[in-house]
């Protein structure tokens, strides 16, 4: 009994397999002219065995999207490599519905190899598309915020920098900076020259530990306190302090450290007064081409109780230039090579004849090109020049 | 050759072969596949020219690094490629073969630069795929959302696929295995791109650009891509050029009647 069930179940009539098996099975020429269509297509689609026999062609089943989507692609492919596989369209079904499928064909050659026709299964996808449709727009979704933080983090990122550096008179100011990777993540270098007074100048720059949303913050907190300070106090060590204040006060885990430049204008030249929390000292290139640093390293900035800073003031000469900057310049890596001081005093001592901004630019660049284009760290570099 | 030269011959996977003293002849694939859609056809050509392939930027075996959005926003950017080529190997009196968009992208070669150019054979050629008032390209705008989505769905199934499985006739595969995994596969957003430079662009006005060239229309039966009434307007609005009708239905004749294309354009070439 069960024998027989079984004998007879391996012998299912092909002929009805073919006409109502699960999926909708054509035969076409090689240019997609319909010769043969099982019931199961026709019941999906609805359309009639006869219209699709006269001379319908399988691509004309399916909408203008899809069907210019075979004709570049499919087609091509399946006279090159014999068939295709998973081939998303929709069919057009005698109603005007659209039915999503997925298509396997494969070409059937004869003895010399040319394509005779060709064989294609269709699996209804309905379920399985509109679920792709889901994923599709929850990673579009997905690229637009992605897209929009990264907006966001250059919008924010440009708020720490001024748009345009004014000189002040009588001197020479550049400055140059280059975010971390793609930029798409905000960094914590910041810098700025403004006016302090009549004839007085102030110069900062400064790096905020850290990376991301809760550093962007203290950045812009710093960059304004400083602001706002230095037209209270002639001094810098009072500047900075008032800076290590602030951080300790609303932001006791966050540290920076920044190094503040105070310029003005006395009987015998240009004076400079600096002090740096925890900040690499500003490099001074003279006009006879000796180099040598500015100022004492004072603590970082937020993290002690009481800081350690002083003013070192200096006289600069006509043809002197001054560097400020972070140390995305020397711990920039290139595999386990710093570019280090010395390379940075290299590149200073190398560019002669330059403007301010020129040395900004050349520096940040070769910094840049020592890191295969790919900068590691924020670089932001103050070049003060007295012409 | 220059370093730029040199560079351009990898950049866009240039392939010279025939014979090296014969006129030059360059195929320009369309929008969709790559150089190999020559297969067939450039070997039809091999003794009497100097036959030259390559891959748009973006395509096929190109350095996918070298596409800029900005140069291929528009199909000049695609015809710099051209240029650039045909500069690489100081190229002259050259035979342009274009298929489907590259059609047109031969169109813009030849009237930016005349003096590289010889002939003009445009295979499905369509200077706009969307309807204008009286002028029938044979798809709405919507048709090209449609192929959008029908890219970016075709993308998802693929990735998976990306495996290069033999089925059926594996016994003769007329591409290798290398070749089949990459064949019209290409980094999906450029995909997207090429295609909304293709199907959205009006080059009507450029077909007036190039004049004294001896030009091919070849037209397919039955070409749901590029309608009979489209390959009419093209050779109607290009002075001097000869429309030919090719029995061979679809949009890639150079695949599926290899034979009868080669004969079309050896003819043109011979003064047939």
């Amino acid at each position: 009994m069960v024998d027989g069930f079984y004998a007879a179940l391996r012998e299912d009539d092909p002929e009805e397999l073919y006409d109502n098996a699960p999926c909708g099975y054509l035969s076409t020429l090689p240019d997609g002219t319909i010769a043969k269509v099982n019931q199961t297509l026709l019941t999906w689609t609805g359309h009639h065995r006869e219209e699709l026999l006269e001379g319908r062609r399988f691509q004309q089943m399916l909408p203008a999207g899809d069907r210019i989507f075979y004709e570049t692609h499919v087609a091509p492919m399946l006279r090159m490599q014999g068939y295709v596989r998973e081939i998303a369209v929709h069919l057009v079904c005698r109603d005007g519905r659209r039915l999503p499928v997925l298509v396997n064909s494969v070409v059937k050659r004869d003895a010399a190899g040319e394509p005779r026709r060709i064989r294609i299964a269709v699996f209804d996808a309905t379920e399985r598309r509109a679920y792709e449709a889901e994923l599709l727009t929850a990673r579009r979704r997905a690229e637009d915020s992605e897209a929009r933080a990264t907006a966001l983090a250059r919008t924010l990122q440009a708020t720490f920098l001024p748009p345009a550096i004014v000189s002040p008179p009588g001197l020479d100011v550049g400055g140059a900076y280059r975010p971390a990777g793609d930029g798409s993540e905000v960094g914590g270098d910041f810098y700025d020259v403004f006016e302090t007074g009549r004839g007085t100048w102030a110069v900062v720059l400064g790096d905020v530990c850290g990376k991301g949303l809760s550093a962007a913050v203290v950045t812009s907190l710093a960059r304004y306190s400083v602001r706002a300070e230095a037209l209270r106090t002639p001094y810098p060590c009072a500047v900075l302090a008032s800076l290590h204040d602030v951080l300790v006060r609303y932001h006791p885990e966050q540290f920076c450290t920044a190094v503040f430049v105070a310029l003005d204008r006395t009987a015998e030249g240009v004076r400079l007064t600096v002090s740096s929390g925890g900040h690499h000292l500003p490099i001074r290139r003279r006009r006879d081409g000796s180099l040598d640093t500015i100022g004492e390293t004072g603590t970082i900035l937020g993290m002690l109780d009481t800081p350690r800073l002083t003013d070192t003031a200096t006289l600069l000469q006509p043809g002197d230039f001054v560097v400020l900057y972070t140390d995305g310049v020397t711990e920039a890596r290139r595999d386990d090579e710093f570019f280090d001081d010395d390379r940075l005093r290299a590149a200073i001592s190398r560019r002669h004849g330059v403007g301010a901004q020129e040395l900004a630019d050349g520096l940040v660049a070769e910094v840049l090109e020592f890191q295969r284009g790919v900068a590691r760290d924020d670089i932001a570099v103050v070049v003060i020049r007295v012409p | 050759m220059d370093a730029v030269g040199a560079d351009v011959l990898v950049r866009n996977n240039v392939t010279v072969s025939g014979n090296p003293d014969g006129r030059p002849m360059l195929f320009a694939h369309g929008f969709g596949c790559d150089q190999n859609m020559w297969r067939f056809v450039a070997p039809g050509f091999e003794d009497r020219y100097r036959t030259v392939l390559f891959d748009y930027v973006g395509a096929g075996g190109s350095d996918l690094s070298a596409y800029d959005v900005e140069r291929y926003a528009t199909l000049d950017g695609y015809a710099r490629d051209v240029l650039d080529v045909a500069q690489a190997l100081d190229l002259r009196d050259v035979v342009y073969v274009g298929h489907s968009v590259s059609a047109m992208v031969g169109v813009l070669a030849a009237a930016a630069a005349p003096e590289r150019f010889g002939a003009l054979v445009l295979i499905g050629p369509s200077p706009r795929y969307i309807d204008d008032e009286d002028y029938v390209g044979g798809f709405t705008e919507d048709d090209i959302q449609g192929l959008l989505a029908s890219l970016d769905s075709n993308y998802l199934g693929w990735s998976s696929a990306m495996a290069p499985v033999i089925m059926g006739n594996a016994d003769r595969p007329e591409l290798g295995a290398e070749l089949t995994a990459s064949f019209c596969r290409t980094d999906p957003e450029i995909q997207r791109r090429f295609a909304r430079v293709t199907f959205l662009g009006d080059n009507r006005q450029d077909l007036g650009r190039v004049a004294g060239l001896p030009v091919l229309v070849l037209q397919c039966s039955d070409d749901v891509i590029a309608p009979e009434a489209v390959g009419r307007y093209v050779h109607e609005h290009l002075s001097g050029s000869q429309l030919v009708k090719l029995s061979a239905t679809g949009h890639c004749p150079n695949l599926s009647a290899p034979e009868e294309t080669i004969a079309a354009i050896a003819s043109f070439l011979d003064g047939g």
